[in-house]
């Protein structure tokens, strides 16, 4: 036996080539997903100044198209300050651990067909897993800061994130009832074969309430407590500055986009149209699936931004009880609601 | 490949575990804690039991320790960090933790690998650990499992009562 085959036993070529598949597609993902976390906050800018009868924008570059660019650049060069009473170790890793769990998310998600680079069988409640560690990066934050406000903002996200994610694991049920899957891939596919074409219709309630989760879980207005600027600064990463806050503002806007991606894959019906509108214009399925997808998740992305610009800010005591005493029941009725009909049905 | 990937996340949880409790700052405890409870979901990946791994950091890391995040932040711990040792008479719970220790080496020869029953490793990849699982749950020890929550909704009912108390007083 050579070094060589002693090295690479028989069969260790296809695993080589395997790994290096998954590398490839992990690269494609991250690549994408970064470009679009950057010009995501432009489209933000961009959609929320003409709400509010502005340009947005429109210095750097045509109509401003460069800003995201020239803005990474200026947090890339930016000095970068720690409190000097902050514990060093879990002020570096916070930021680290809200990115990581975002990216890892995207593991699971099926962007069009047969493209997911871990199709594994109970990927929607690794995206819950996964969000819940993102909270992590927010308690910690808060807490290793050092400082009043970045430790309120930290308590107030972790009471928030362990209400809303209840809320949102529940809504989520409807869907595994109904597609008889926790596979990402797998709730796509049923829900191409489900006469309705899209889970959205029939799970309505689930859907209020997955939409609702959604914008608690990530943090957004109007239930954006825990960096209420005009009480608490900015809330949990107040002390952070340069590439870390970047750290956390990426890890927003990447858990923003995989709320829009579930949401797609899980009540829009991923990259399927209903077979419905393809009978009316036979024409639309020459359009690839990577299309329907991105544009519904634009759509849910556009959703967020407009929510923002029209709704104030609710204040904590409301926003525990909607998660509470509203959302919470609505889930398990429609937990119940839908139960009932599969039986019915079968 | 099973053998080095057991040994890994054998080895971790060993050292988290000892980390733990050797941590002074209670949140760093925490947070070892939490890179434990990783390694143990690792290890139900390598029995096949993905539904298991994703529920133990759901649950333990997403719910259990924010809690314990929740509690250590507010008691605000910074002056006994400071104290040259916290609890005392650590003899005789070394003693203890020792002979355990023997007690569980002496009990390791006992165990042997029985034929399986219904439920082989073939049958629940086929079928997935999830749809197994709930089967099994659902109809085999269904009594054990409604006892199971309605001990959960007593914790919750006497959370609630113990709650009430204080807002009346």
């Amino acid at each position: 036996m050579t070094i060589f085959e002693f090295l690479f036993p028989p069969g260790s070529f296809d695993i080589f080539l395997n790994i290096i598949i998954i590398l490839i597609k992990i690269a494609v993902v991250i690549g994408v997903v970064m470009l679009h976390v950057a010009y995501a906050t432009y489209f933000e800018r961009k959609v929320i100044g003409r709400m509010q009868v502005r340009m947005g924008p429109m210095e750097v570059g045509p109509h401003g198209l460069l800003q995201p660019i020239a803005d990474m650049l200026k947090l890339f060069f930016k000095e970068d300050i720690i409190p000097e009473k902050a514990d060093k170790t879990v002020f570096y890793i916070a930021p680290l651990i809200s990115l990581m769990a975002a990216l890892s998310s995207l593991a699971v998600i099926p962007f069009y067909e047969g493209f997911v680079v871990a199709n594994i069988n109970v990927g929607l409640l690794f995206i819950l897993a996964m969000s819940s560690l993102g909270s992590y990066g927010i308690i910690l934050s808060g807490w290793a800061s050092n400082s009043k406000y970045a430790f309120l903002g930290g308590l107030r996200s972790s009471a928030q994130v362990i209400s809303y994610e209840i809320a949102m694991g529940l809504s989520l049920v409807g869907v595994m009832m109904m597609a008889g899957s926790m596979n990402l891939s797998e709730i796509v596919k049923a829900q191409a074969e489900y006469p309705a074409g899209i889970y959205a219709i029939p799970q309505i309630l689930g859907f209020f309430v997955f939409v609702v989760a959604a914008i608690a879980e990530t943090n957004r207005a109007p239930f954006d407590l825990p960096e209420a600027e005009s009480e608490l600064v900015a809330g949990y990463f107040v002390e952070y500055s340069g590439m870390r806050f970047a750290l956390f503002y990426a890890a927003e806007y990447i858990g923003m986009i995989i709320m829009g991606c579930l949401a797609a894959a899980c009540f829009l019906g991923g990259w399927t149209v209903p077979k419905y509108i393809l009978a009316i214009l036979p024409f639309l399925k020459y359009v690839p699936g990577i299309v329907w997808f991105v544009m519904k998740v634009y759509f849910v992305i556009f959703f967020y931004y407009w929510i923002r610009a029209t709704l104030p800010r609710y204040r904590y005591d409301q926003l525990m009880a909607i998660g509470w005493k509203l959302l919470i029941p609505l889930a398990l009725a429609n937990i119940l609601f839908t139960g009932v009909i599969k039986i019915m049905v079968e | 490949m099973v053998e080095f990937f057991f040994g890994f996340f054998a080895i971790m949880i060993l050292f988290c575990s000892v980390m733990v409790v050797m941590s002074r700052n209670a949140i760093h405890s925490v947070l070892w804690m939490l890179v434990m409870f990783f390694h143990v979901a690792g290890v139900y990946l390598m029995l096949n039991a993905e539904f298991l791994a994703a529920t133990q950091i759901i649950v333990y890391a997403g719910a259990i320790l924010v809690l314990f995040l929740f509690v250590i932040m507010l008691l605000n711990l910074r002056e006994e960090m400071n104290i040259e040792q916290l609890i005392d008479g650590w003899p005789a719970g070394l003693s203890l933790a020792v002979a355990m220790l023997v007690v569980l080496i002496l009990a390791l020869g006992s165990f042997s690998v029985k034929p399986w029953g219904q439920w082989s490793i073939e049958v629940v990849e086929k079928t997935t650990q999830t749809k197994a699982l709930g089967k099994v749950l659902y109809t085999e020890y269904l009594l054990p499992f409604e006892i199971a929550s309605l001990v959960l909704l007593v914790a919750i009912i006497g959370a609630v009562v113990l709650a009430k108390k204080k807002l009346k007083s």
